[in-house]
């Protein structure tokens, strides 16, 4: 059984990696603003949720994996209000112009 | 093994990260180059097992000095952009690198100077800290040991938001500090602003409490703390009280007045400045932490937000 749940965090977590790498990948390349925060935003998403996923497989407590969810839910708070946040402001000055 | 590679990634990376934060050109990139280097060090003290030396880089170093230089970039950036602006000469960027280099170099060598082992109280501090009542042996030489040099920061923290106030025009002496903050009460901020507080109330005190036993205290808790109220004022949601309410001010130097307070009651009970009476140690230093952690949180916050700027109503 442990062994099962061994292949599934590393399954998990290597996913999250891949989806690290290529939001990292789609920063450096995409071309303008708004693409490059899709690109960030998938990293956050589903790169660490998939990283917590894996995680969570391995805790021992119940408050241990609480507090894992915790920390995926307010970076996800967190990152979806400020890819917001930057996404108007790049709006409004490509309008300015 | 991995942990080796690990340990070496992060040393390049910080090298790395430095050198570009110093040769950035602009002054905004530096700034961004500089958090990031914040956190990475943060990585770099877990790695030492410095839990609590972590927690207040990522806290103070990256996050609130952070914020404090974005704003002082965004204050240059009119300026840098100005036509004809003056850049530093080419020869006063390699006089700064090699001062900076030859403190580099003092510092190697006293490092690789220190005897092996290197001279230590640590084991004075694991003998001693039972009679604290505390189990983090941080919060034990801040609090117990080393108790003066804590009310000192916290003093001067007092100090600089002086400093900071100081720099009001005459007319808007005593008013709101900051900007009118102009954001849609319906946006996003304002639903962050909705939504965090709660929690990072909750995480705050926690890290303030947790503080006594584990890694945490109460300057990690009250950054958290002024977080939230930034967050509270940026979303438009609460403004900042004017610098002349008598309640502000109480609240700016009651901790620092709790704690000398505390400090004079030891010189009669246990005969000694800071002295703590047998058995009330841990009280004390609970005390003292609670009287803190709300001027703290006071003080960063409005760090923050900077010098009077709008006019006070009389």
């Amino acid at each position: 059984m442990s062994h099962v749940l061994d292949l599934l965090t590393v399954v998990a977590v290597a996913a999250g990696g891949f989806f690290f790498f290529a939001g990292t990948v789609g920063l450096l390349r995409f071309p303008d603003v708004l693409t490059r925060l899709h690109a960030l935003t998938k990293a956050d998403n589903l790169g660490l949720g998939l990283v917590v996923l894996g995680l969570l497989l391995q805790v021992d407590s119940v408050l241990a994996g609480l507090k894992l969810a915790c920390v995926w839910l307010l970076v996800l708070v967190s990152a979806g209000s400020v890819s917001q946040l930057i996404a108007c402001r790049a709006r409004r000055s490509a309008q300015g112009r | 093994m991995t942990g080796v590679l690990f340990n070496v990634a992060l040393a390049v990376l910080v090298l790395g990260l430095a050198v570009w934060t110093i040769i950035a050109r602009e002054a905004f990139a530096a700034v961004v180059g500089f958090i990031a280097y914040g956190l990475l060090l943060t990585l770099v003290w877990v790695q030492l097992q410095g839990i609590d030396v972590a927690l207040t880089e990522a806290a103070i170093g990256g996050g609130l000095t952070g914020v404090l230089l974005i704003g002082a970039a965004a204050r240059l950036r009119g300026i840098e952009a100005a036509p004809g602006a003056e850049r530093p000469r080419n020869s006063l960027y390699w006089m700064a690198g090699a001062v900076s280099a030859a403190v580099t170099a003092v510092l190697v060598i006293c490092v690789l100077a220190l005897p092996d082992p290197a001279p230590t109280l640590a084991h004075e501090v694991a003998l001693n800290i039972v009679d604290t009542g505390v189990a983090n042996p941080i919060t034990a030489v801040l609090l117990a040991f080393r108790p003066m040099d804590t009310l000192l920061e916290a003093i001067v923290l007092v100090f600089a938001l002086i400093g900071v106030w100081s720099l009001a025009p005459d007319d808007s002496w005593g008013g709101r500090p900051g900007p009118v903050q102009q954001s849609d009460p319906n946006g996003i901020l304002a639903y962050a602003a909705r939504i965090l507080p709660p929690l990072g109330i909750v995480i705050g005190i926690y890290i303030f409490w947790t503080g006594a036993d584990y890694p945490g205290g109460k300057f990690q808790g009250a950054t958290i703390l002024a977080a939230m109220w930034l967050l509270l004022m940026m979303a438009g949601l609460s403004e900042a009280p004017p610098i002349s309410r008598g309640w502000l001010r109480v609240g700016l130097v009651a901790g620092p007045l709790v704690f000398i307070a505390i400090g004079f009651i030891g010189v009669l009970t246990a005969g000694d400045f800071f002295g703590y009476p047998q058995g009330l140690a841990k009280p004390l230093i609970v005390a003292i932490e609670l009287a803190l952690m709300p001027s703290l949180t006071l003080v960063l916050g409005l760090l923050m937000v900077g010098a009077p700027q709008r006019v006070a109503k009389l």
